[in-house]
């Protein structure tokens, strides 16, 4: 049986992995090739880096991290934040990324989706995407697109994206609730499923993770195929391992040999 | 030395990364006599079928990959690289493929709409039966898949082991002689998936 995932994010600014609470009051955590090599060892079954800053300084990613953590794991990562064009995707993923990540410039510019898809794979093209809740009639699933670190709302439907973005070419989808993030208040479940549902590719939850049954809750109520940490394992209030095992428990497939 | 056959389908970054990793010296190439002249092939590979063999005809390599996989040469197969050593492919509308395996490719055809198409993640690799390469690799061992596809060999005797998903029960290693193909990407698995490229390394091409 495939196994559910457990991916840890880090948000990497300057080189140093960091964390907010909606992209705010950001504290530094430590180096992100170590802490790749550290939750790689701990059980955790892929990886996520962003490049938080890259978009607004208009600097493409950090390419020399991005080899150092190819070098460093043997495991997959994906890598996000100030994509371009077509070139930055080749850079990252023969920089030795499984995936890059796309947002901003997806909604922005969607045939980036098809011309990576076509490109590189459509297994190696991920839509992430940072849905807030709203009233406009405009989004009658009642979450909105929003972009540039969540401070650009686009009055877009988080559905209706999502489901064009698949046929566009994404292989996955990650699912960043704005309302959620670093809350340590558990996912969007409501959201999460909406889209699971929606689409026929792998649904990624993040967003609000704080305890291993908030984990629990989004793949067995909201369909998630992979759930994304942060604050709780940075923070050291939980390892990879102690999550794994209350998920084994409570009956969640997961890889508990590394 | 190590030849990792490079056919532009998809990123080879990762399987020169973890030979690195395991200090064994390889060659990334498409020339011929490079592959040739090898102690043992990756043949790795992402991405479409149709397109690998649109470009591994253009670089006129399936007569080099038959070749070099009939003279007893050491030969791994990973991915799209194990789909295409398959006689045909269903993707693309259908594409012949270099035939070093009796049987064909299919597309996951998921009866329940949770089931998600690619298969992405880890899941259990279940042997059939022993191989040189399981060395110190524990039966039901995980391993990192991504793939829409599956392979479907004529014959049983050439699964080495099986993985289910989407109600399928498919080859997730399949192999004959000096030859041995895994559907996931032992160059993503952790250490587990470094044993089996080490076994393949160490590997006389006999079994």
């Amino acid at each position: 049986m495939l196994r559910k995932r457990i991916i840890p994010c880090l948000d990497v600014r300057n080189r140093k992995v960091t964390k907010g609470i909606r992209f705010q009051n950001n504290v530094d955590l430590g180096d992100p090739v170590e802490m790749a090599v550290a939750y790689s060892e701990g059980g955790c079954d892929e990886l996520v880096f962003y490049d938080i800053t890259a978009s607004a300084e208009g600097r493409r990613i950090d390419l020399d991290m991005v080899k150092e953590v190819g070098r460093a794991v043997r495991i997959p990562f994906a890598v996000g934040g100030g994509i371009r064009n077509l070139q930055d995707m080749y850079d990252v993923l023969w920089a030795g990324a499984e995936k890059v990540s796309v947002n901003t410039l997806a909604v922005e510019h969607p045939e980036i989706i098809s011309d990576g898809a076509r490109q590189f794979g459509r297994q190696c093209i991920v839509l992430g995407m940072d849905p807030v809740r709203t009233d406009d009639p405009r989004c009658p699933s009642g979450y909105e697109i929003t972009t540039r670190g969540f401070r650009q709302r686009t009055g877009i439907d988080a559905i209706e994206w999502a489901k064009r973005a698949v046929d566009l070419g994404v292989g996955e989808i990650v699912v960043n609730s704005v309302d959620a993030d670093g809350t340590r208040e558990g996912y969007e479940l409501v959201l999460t499923r909406l889209v699971a549902e929606a689409v026929s590719v792998p649904v990624v939850a993040s967003g609000g993770a704080g305890t291993p049954q908030h984990l629990i809750d989004v793949f067995q109520k909201a369909l998630a195929d992979a759930a994304i940490v942060a604050s709780m394992v940075h923070m050291g209030h939980y390892t990879i391992q102690q999550i794994k095992e209350e998920l084994d428990k409570a009956g969640v497939p997961v890889r508990k040999k590394w | 030395m190590i030849v990792i056959v490079d056919y532009k389908a998809g990123n080879l970054t990762s399987v020169r990364l973890a030979l690195e990793h395991l200090k064994v010296e390889a060659k990334v190439t498409q020339n011929q006599a490079d592959i040739l002249a090898a102690d043992r092939v990756i043949f790795p590979g992402v991405g479409a079928a149709g397109a690998a063999m649109k470009s591994l005809n253009e670089l006129n390599l399936v007569d080099t990959i038959r070749t070099v996989v009939a003279r007893g040469t050491p030969f791994l197969g990973i991915c799209l690289g194990t789909q295409v050593i398959f006689e045909y492919s269903e993707e693309d509308g259908g594409t012949p493929c270099i035939g070093l395996i009796p049987g064909k490719v299919r597309k996951f055809q998921p009866k329940d709409p949770a089931c998600k198409i690619p298969q992405i993640g880890w899941n259990e690799v279940k042997f059939t039966r022993g191989h040189p390469l399981f060395a110190g690799i524990e039966d039901e061992s995980e391993f990192y898949f991504v793939h829409s596809y599956y392979p479907v060999p004529t014959e049983a005797d050439y699964v080495l082991a099986t993985t289910e998903y989407a109600d399928v029960r498919f080859a997730s290693i399949v192999g004959r002689d000096n030859l041995v193909a895994t559907q996931f990407h032992p160059e993503r698995s952790g250490r587990i998936g470094l044993r089996l490229l080490r076994n393949f390394c160490d590997w006389d091409g006999t079994c």
